[in-house]
């Protein structure tokens, strides 16, 4: 069967490079499994291209704001296009972290406690006396991120008390609401859900080690400064621990096709979800394809038969709403 | 089982590559391009203003008429012909010269590698101006110098404070390799050097045994007043001079040029070859013909009138609209303007809501290779359009004045998290 895929990658979002590398890589893998594809930015002349070159299906490999919040999904849905990847509601959800865990804790899910807040609310209520409430609750050490937004960028690990205003101000500048998270020590752990149409499936999880200890931005997409174990080095009962809260995760948001569910495992074995993600990373440091890789699959079939199960879907789905007479 | 790093090449690399690594900045970036943020982030000529047919039709003729020389090998130091055109548009900056003193490079960022290169050993102190150059920073740093920062003010470099640092680098038993220096409308400053400042500089050098290195690919875009007479026109061995066609003519054909006493220029020419063979016969080609048949005087001038409407608009829109306690330089010619902020702000950490407000700029510790700058920041005019520039402008005031709120709410300074300094934290090519 031949197919045409669009892939979307670009987008006016922090975490742009990125998604022209993820874009990039997706269009190589789609190609070497035989489907014809190309790769466009999500701009002002994305919805002109897709009248005129009306694509089989779309896939997504925007990261940040319009690829991951819902909304260009919604414009699909308008347009009938299909796509790759969950809908556009439950993106919604699923792209803020504080409302999926919510969701995730209500599911019965471990996920660390929290506390979001705008901006505004330390302005109206003091920022220090809020401050304190948040560490005497929570304790210390504690994760401060945006609670939107993805590749670390905004996070901050806080370890004492004073850090917290700096953290605040740096987490602030990438958006209005805080996540303010208990910091679980612990084995970072990242888990590809794949559904090519019979049921969610983990992936093996991918564990990964930053050379100095943080996750940013650098040593997510600096090859050489992170050591990344696929599959992680976890006890067998651990790892199929993992994997099944990574799937029911993937179950309790809602999500389909794809996700990228990342956790947290603790000296003694438990496992937290810290965040769920709906249009994982593809660079070559990206942890989704090292995860195919373990699982012993190829990202160009893995990718082709999701642009089937969408392309599928849309043909039992009728584009617009029937009607009644 | 050991992981995978993703880089098999780890235990090869050099020791200069220890602690080079992605740059969030760099990637924050890639947003700048999108046609809905005004960037005054990068230094970008604005080419458009060339006149493109008449280019295209003096490409076309010299490679019809000259083709198989222009696409052949050429030689280490660059072709004759060009290099006497060189010494006349140096002349106009004071400058006697000789062709047989003139490498011609890619750029003279290539001038300022092949001088890193015959002179810096790892550990040997290089002097720049506070700000400098990223570019120069990014080369001297891959030369593991170490770079010594030298104060400057509204007339560029400060003798006294230069006087100061011979001094105590000399009591420190450090020799000093070279002062690096941008006397005319300074990347990223704005700023240029005073008349008496430059012959206390060229005194100084006498005096301590300086050699300094004069990179001045702006001094012919000067609004107000004529050229100022170059350095290296007060004195002939203790002056490198690099020069470039990147802001007069065309930065896409990556043509500078170096003159260097006899000495020097002959290892210049050595090291030249080693690294490229020759620089590009074609693009020097292009630019002869450009310099001998077209008035590229007059040209100079369209680039002059532009940027001078573009840092007026600056200027009038940062008057109007920057918040209270914030300052700039004023320019007199070239395509910067250097701001500081307030106290406790941080230029680095307020990129993200700037490029939410859709500008953006290059924040200032990118010019330091000692983590200063915090507050500081660089704004080109020489891209946008006026109307673009004002509005970037407003935008700018917008992010000002919710991250002065925001950290007053906080009570927060200058971050302290996020300034660790991994290695070289170089913006693009399309930013220095």
């Amino acid at each position: 069967m031949s197919r045409r895929v669009l892939v979307l990658a670009g987008g006016l979002s922090y975490e742009r490079d990125v998604s022209l590398r993820s874009g990039r890589r997706v269009v190589d893998a789609l190609r070497r499994a035989g489907v014809e594809a190309s790769v466009r930015d999500a701009d002002s002349g994305l919805l002109a291209a897709l009248d005129a070159e009306r694509p089989d299906a779309v896939v997504i490999a925007l990261h940040g704001a319009i690829g991951e919040d819902g909304a260009l999904r919604g414009v699909l849905d308008l347009v009938g296009v299909p796509y790759v990847g969950p809908g556009a509601q439950v993106s919604r959800v699923a792209w803020d972290k504080p409302s999926a865990k919510a969701e995730l804790r209500e599911a019965g899910i471990p996920t660390p406690d929290w506390v979001a807040l705008p901006h505004e609310t330390f302005r109206e209520l003091g920022a220090q006396s809020v401050l304190d409430r948040i560490t005497d609750r929570l304790g210390l050490p504690l994760m401060v991120k945006p609670a939107q937004g993805g590749s670390g960028l905004g996070a901050h690990a806080v370890y004492l008390a004073e850090e917290m205003p700096a953290a605040m101000v740096g987490c602030f500048g990438y958006g209005d609401t805080a996540l303010i998270e208990r910091f679980v020590e612990g084995t970072d752990v990242a888990v590809t859900v794949v559904d090519t149409g019979n049921a969610p499936v983990a992936l093996p999880a991918v564990e990964i080690v930053p050379a100095d200890g943080v996750y940013d931005y650098a040593a997510r997409y600096t090859a050489g400064t992170t050591t990344w174990h696929a599959p992680a080095r976890l006890a067998p009962a651990v790892a199929q621990r993992v994997a099944s809260i990574a799937v029911a995760a993937h179950r309790a948001l809602g999500l389909r096709d794809l996700s990228r569910v990342d956790l947290l495992v603790t000296k003694d074995g438990s496992v937290e979800v810290l965040e769920v993600n709906v249009s994982p990373g593809m660079t070559e440091t990206s942890l989704l394809p090292m995860a195919v890789h373990a699982a012993g699959l190829d990202l160009g079939v893995v990718l082709r038969d999701l642009v089937d199960v969408a392309i599928g879907r849309s043909a039992t789905v009728p584009r617009r709403p029937a009607h009644t007479a | 089982m050991s992981g995978t790093t993703l880089d098999d090449y780890t235990d090869r690399y050099a020791e200069r590559m220890r602690g080079m690594s992605v740059s969030e900045i760099r990637a924050l970036f890639a947003v700048a391009s999108r046609p809905e943020v005004v960037s005054l982030a990068g230094g970008m000529p604005y080419v458009s203003a060339l006149p493109l047919d008449e280019i295209a039709e003096l490409t076309a003729k010299a490679i019809r008429e000259k083709g198989a020389v222009a696409l052949q090998y050429g030689s280490g130091q660059g072709e004759p012909r060009l290099r006497e055109l060189i010494c006349e548009v140096m002349a106009l900056e004071g400058v006697d010269s000789s062709a047989d003193d003139i490498v011609v490079t890619v750029g003279s960022q290539q001038g300022l590698d092949l001088i890193s290169r015959i002179f810096l050993d790892p550990g040997d102190v290089v002097l720049a101006e506070a700000p400098s150059y990223v570019g120069a920073l990014g080369t001297f740093a891959a030369a593991q110098a170490d770079v010594v920062h030298v104060a400057m003010d509204a007339d560029g470099l400060q003798p006294e404070a230069l006087r100061a640092t011979l001094e105590r680098l000399r009591a420190e038993g450090r020799r000093v390799k070279f002062l690096y220096t941008v006397p005319n409308f300074h990347n990223p400053a704005g700023v240029t050097l005073s008349e008496p400042r430059r012959d206390a500089v060229i005194a100084l050098a006498e005096e301590h045994d300086l050699l300094v290195i004069e990179d001045n690919p702006y001094g012919l875009l000067g609004f107000e007043d004529a050229p100022g007479r170059a350095l290296r026109a007060r004195s002939h061995d203790r002056v490198i001079y690099l020069g470039s066609f990147s802001k007069t003519f065309a930065a896409g054909l990556r043509t500078g040029w170096v003159l260097a006493p006899h000495a020097v220029r002959e290892k210049l020419v050595l090291v030249n070859e080693a690294q490229l063979l020759s620089p590009s016969l074609f693009t020097q080609t292009v630019v002869t013909e450009y310099l001998e048949h077209h008035p590229w005087r007059d040209q100079v001038k369209v680039f002059r009138e532009l940027y001078r409407e573009r840092r007026d608009a600056t200027l009038d829109a940062l008057t109007t609209m920057m918040p209270a306690g914030v300052t700039w330089t004023h320019p007199r010619g070239g395509f910067y303007v250097w701001m500081t902020l307030p106290e406790g702000m941080d230029s680095k950490a307020m990129i993200p809501r700037a490029l939410t407000h859709k500008v953006a700029y290059v924040p200032g510790v990118g010019f330091y290779s000692d983590g200063s700058g915090q507050r500081e920041l660089r704004l080109s005019y020489c891209y946008p359009e006026p109307a673009r520039i004002r509005e970037g402008i407003r935008r700018l005031a917008a992010v000002l004045s919710e991250e002065a709120e925001l950290r007053a709410v906080f009570g927060a300074g200058p971050s302290t998290v996020d300034v660790r300094r991994r290695g070289l934290d170089m913006p693009g090519p399309e930013l220095t």
